[in-house]
């Protein structure tokens, strides 16, 4: 009973303090105001933060055009007017009406840091209570990287009326980081301890590390041990993305150096041209992305779909004219095709370059694809998820076709014993041919891929080339498998050697890795067992 | 032995082609120089460095033909060995630059100071002589090749995976050398050189000297080459090239073999780098670009791999050909190129001196074989006249 007596005298206060304030309003806040143009910056700084408190509607205003240099007063100090944007006049700060007789002597109210900083503080001071959810998120996040006792109040009071759970989250954060440099009692702070800890993320670690200076005695183990606990969870946030980055590097190897494994691996042709297979691919995502937007705009998101399909069979008939017109006079003399595909390789290149000129040209991400999600302290961007799931699905997709089609069958039986599958009925020349219009094509979805997460341009191709070559040779010829394992092993070997030697030289590492390890086994990872000793 | 190696018999051709060398070495400098402009025999001087390129192409080419046309090793990775020795000559002349440089440091290459070093780098000690510098363009390129090709023909890497692995040393290389920590001048390289044992490189006559000294350098490597491709070692080499197990069967190292003829070519692309270094002014990391090594591959097959000729020309007419094309037509080029590649390999896989060699071995067989059935005929001939003279005094009676 007397507890709803309180409440209600409490609500009745609150009331009639707000009707007041309503009220008091605009002539109450103009002293204030005018207190902006008199004095140095110390002067000027705490005007702002009395604005800031005064909590009137129009002070986010008054303080946004202060920021943007359009209030004026006179040099010797006196009342504030406002720029009005047309015609160079002057109107009145609170209620825009023109003034008519204003100083000679008006000069733009000037600022410098320390000032920028308080009416930025103050301005976010006052978004915590805005309606936006998205303008509270980012004022919450703005306090608690600058945390401000004085702002403390302010801040309980949004807390109280707070119902989103993130931005409730981050307010609480930031009331913990406040709580922790006012002499609040010892529970509150170890409260706010466990709340910053809760975060476990890079922040939190910096602001107890910042904490544990003029922290009392009890609380530092307390401090110590959560530091430690983020510590360790932050080390094994850090494998886990470095494990992840690998295998997206890895998924962007596997695409490019797949397609390289069978016309290399199944069939043993060097083909240089691989990249620029690559780079085709990329090119029609490119025209079919833009013939898209030119014919229907509304189906713009789904354009890789029509791309996919197109990039494989473009890229595969480019791959089977190369088979029929070039590689198939050479077979057998693996040195000459590898000249003769480099040879194709520069006139693909110059083509393209002929055609679409040398610059990048732009593949934009469908909407499904851009952005990110978080994974505890992990950021997991959608079009690297995508990409990792798109490659495993065309890696079964060729696993199934090789071992379960008729296709495969015939293929394998040819890499086996040619003159054994022709004798059976099967057209050797088909098989080659088909074959490599499977790599290429392969190679073309790659670069479907690849247009989603690098520049689409003419040498795209040359950068993947050495790297797939590096795949197929340490993960052993003639090995799907043996790819898949490589591809993954060299994309994770090389994000966990960045951290510690740079993207360069670990490359290069790896690299020297390769070479040394074809010595060792000169089949690959997971060579093909046979009885040839030499081809 | 070794006086003897050198001056045995050669095949005819190849004393030919190295009188036509010499006789460059001397004619091009005095025309540069003696001969007033103007006069139409008169070498312009932009023109000396020019050809003096193409002969370092040329060496280049050569030292590939050693392992590819004879040897069977399809290197793509002979521009590293290229660059390495372009790569010591270039130290020297650093050095050579002394307090000469934007930034007058008497002992520290302008790069160094651009990036705040202190003090020279160990392994730039002693490129201030000359003779270490010459040594370092023989020692380093063949180290390395020492090195890699031990590992490699010794665990029988061989074939196209040999190619890759070719590919990514140079690959590495060209990594490496763009990292400024490295010490090697980075991105851009080395440049802005002044002297050559105190002489201006940008003078008339030091071109000149040089233009000379690269084709005696030529001249001295194909008198080698064809040496060692006509002793008995060269000719176990073309049977490691045509088959190796049979050759290690009968008892020969085919390790040992390619080694050493992979190291000796490793060091002629050397001194083929350091002089270049000095003709074109600057050395770069995009030397140890893989696309510059499939590059010298493809003057090789063109002039006609396994032929000791074949490469100089291939090289000189490539470069002559691109020389022309990248002013005439910039955009063309890398499609004349792309369809010199097809073009060779599937029409003309012996290259130009190969297939000329092999026209007129076949016209020369022709004729023995005319010959000799005309020899044939007119013996049979002469048997039937004289047996049928044995007849006629019989039938007299």
């Amino acid at each position: 009973m007397y507890r709803a007596l309180q409440t209600f005298l409490v609500a009745l206060c609150l009331l009639v303090s707000c009707l007041a304030t309503g009220l008091r309003a605009q002539e109450d806040i103009r002293p204030l105001v005018d207190a902006l143009g008199t004095g140095g910056f110390p002067q000027k700084i705490e005007a702002v933060k009395a604005l800031a408190a005064s909590g009137d509607a129009k002070v986010a205003e008054i303080l946004q055009n202060l920021s943007e240099g359009k209030l004026y007063a006179p040099k010797t100090g006196g009342s504030v007017y406002l720029a009005a944007p047309t015609d160079g006049a002057y109107v009145d700060v609170l209620t825009g009406a023109p003034v008519a007789d204003v100083p000679g002597n008006l000069a733009r109210i000037k600022l410098n840091n320390g000032l920028r900083g308080a009416i930025g503080a103050a301005l976010s001071q006052l978004t915590l209570l805005s309606p936006d959810r998205a303008a509270r998120l980012a004022a919450s996040q703005d306090l608690l990287k600058d945390a401000d006792p004085d702002n403390l109040d302010l801040l309980n009071a949004a807390l109280a009326q707070e119902k989103d759970a993130e931005v409730k989250a981050t307010m609480e954060a930031a009331r913990a980081v406040i709580l922790l440099k006012t002499d609040a009692s010892a529970e509150d702070k170890k409260a706010a301890i466990d709340t910053i800890a809760a975060r476990g993320n890079r922040d939190a670690l910096t602001i107890l590390t910042g904490a544990m200076e003029n922290a009392p005695e009890e609380l530092k183990p307390a401090i110590e041990q959560n530091i430690a606990s983020i510590e360790t969870s932050l080390a094994i946030w850090d494998v886990t993305q470095n494990v992840w980055y690998g295998l997206s590097l890895g998924s962007v190897l596997l695409l490019a150096a797949i397609g390289l494994a069978i016309t290399f691996g199944v069939m043993g042709i060097i083909n240089m041209a691989h990249g620029e297979m690559v780079m085709l691919g990329a090119y029609t995502t490119y025209v079919v992305q833009q013939t898209l937007h030119a014919v229907a705009p509304q189906m713009s998101d789904y354009s890789l779909a029509f791309a996919v399909p197109a990039a494989f069979l473009f890229t595969g008939l480019v791959g089977i004219g190369i088979e029929r017109s070039v590689i198939r006079w050479l077979y057998g003399r693996p040195l000459e095709t590898l000249l003769a595909t480099w040879g194709i390789s520069l006139i693909l290149q110059q083509s393209i370059r002929t055609i679409f000129g040398p610059t990048n040209r732009q593949v934009d991400n469908p909407s499904w694809m851009s952005g990110a999600f978080d994974v505890g302290g992990l950021a997991i961007t959608y079009n690297r998820m995508w990409i990792i799931v798109f490659s495993l699905g065309v890696f079964v997709a060729l696993l199934l076709l090789l071992k379960r089609s008729k296709f495969g069958l015939q293929m394998r039986a040819v890499t086996q014993n040619r003159r054994m599958a022709s004798s059976m009925g099967i057209r050797t020349p088909w098989v080659d041919a088909l074959t490599f219009g499977l790599g290429s094509g392969i190679a073309g979805m790659a670069g479907v891929a690849l247009s989603q997460i690098d520049n689409v341009s003419p040498n795209l191709g040359q950068n993947y080339i050495i790297d797939s070559f590096m795949v197929v040779v340490f993960g052993g010829v003639g090995n799907l498998w043996g790819t898949l394992v490589g591809a993954l092993t060299l994309g994770i070997a090389n994000k966990f050697l960045e951290p510690y030697a740079g993207a360069v030289l670990g490359k290069i590492l790896i690299l020297i890795f390769i070479i040394l390890f074809i010595q060792r086994r000169p089949r690959g990872l997971f060579a093909l067992k046979g009885r040839a000793i030499e081809q | 032995m070794i006086t003897q190696m050198l001056f045995s018999r050669h095949e005819k051709k190849i004393l030919w082609a190295v009188a036509l060398i010499l006789l460059a070495a001397a004619l091009v400098p005095l025309a540069n120089l003696l001969i007033p402009e103007g006069n139409f025999f008169h070498v312009p001087g932009h023109l000396v460095p020019l050809l003096g390129k193409y002969l370092c192409y040329a060496l280049l080419a050569l030292a590939l033909d050693l392992v590819w046309g004879y040897c069977g090793i399809l290197s793509l990775g002979h521009g590293a060995f290229f660059a390495l020795g372009g790569y010591a000559m270039g130290m020297y002349l650093m050095r050579q630059i002394g307090d000469r440089g934007v930034y007058a440091n008497p002992l520290l290459p302008d790069f160094m100071v651009f990036l705040n070093w202190s003090e020279l780098p160990w392994y730039w000690y002693g490129f201030n002589h000359f003779a270490f510098a010459a040594l370092m363009v023989l020692l380093v390129p063949g180290l390395l090749a020492f090195v890699f090709g031990w590992f490699a023909f010794r665990s029988r890497v061989t074939g196209v995976y040999l190619s890759i692995i070719t590919q990514a040393m140079t690959y590495a290389l060209l990594l490496a050398f763009f990292r400024n920590e490295m010490g090697f001048g980075g991105n851009n390289g080395l440049t802005d050189f002044k002297d050559i044992l105190g002489f201006n490189v940008q003078a008339g006559g030091t071109r000149a000297t040089l233009f000379a000294a690269t084709a005696v350098a030529l001249a001295l490597a194909l008198i080698l080459s064809s040496a060692i491709v006509r002793s008995k070692y060269g000719k176990v080499l073309v049977g490691v090239r045509d088959a190796e197990s049979r050759t290690r069967f009968l008892g020969y190292r085919v390790e040992n073999m390619k080694l050493f003829i992979f190291t000796v070519s490793a060091m002629m692309a050397g001194i083929a780098g350091a002089l270049y270094v000095p003709q074109v002014g600057i050395i770069n990391p995009g030397e140890f670009a893989p696309a510059n090594s499939i590059e010298v591959v493809i003057w090789t097959a063109v002039g006609g791999r396994g032929t000791l000729i074949g490469p100089i020309i291939g090289a000189v007419l490539v470069n002559f050909g691109k020389s022309i094309f990248t002013a005439a037509f910039p955009e063309f080029w890398l499609f004349a190129l792309g369809a010199l590649f097809v073009a060779t390999t599937l029409f003309l896989p012996r290259g130009v001196v190969g297939t000329v060699q092999q026209h007129l071995a076949t016209r020369k067989e022709q004729k023995k074989a005319d010959a000799a059935e005309r020899a044939y005929r007119d013996k049979a001939a002469a048997s039937a006249e004289s047996r049928l003279a044995s007849l006629e005094p019989q039938a007299a009676e």
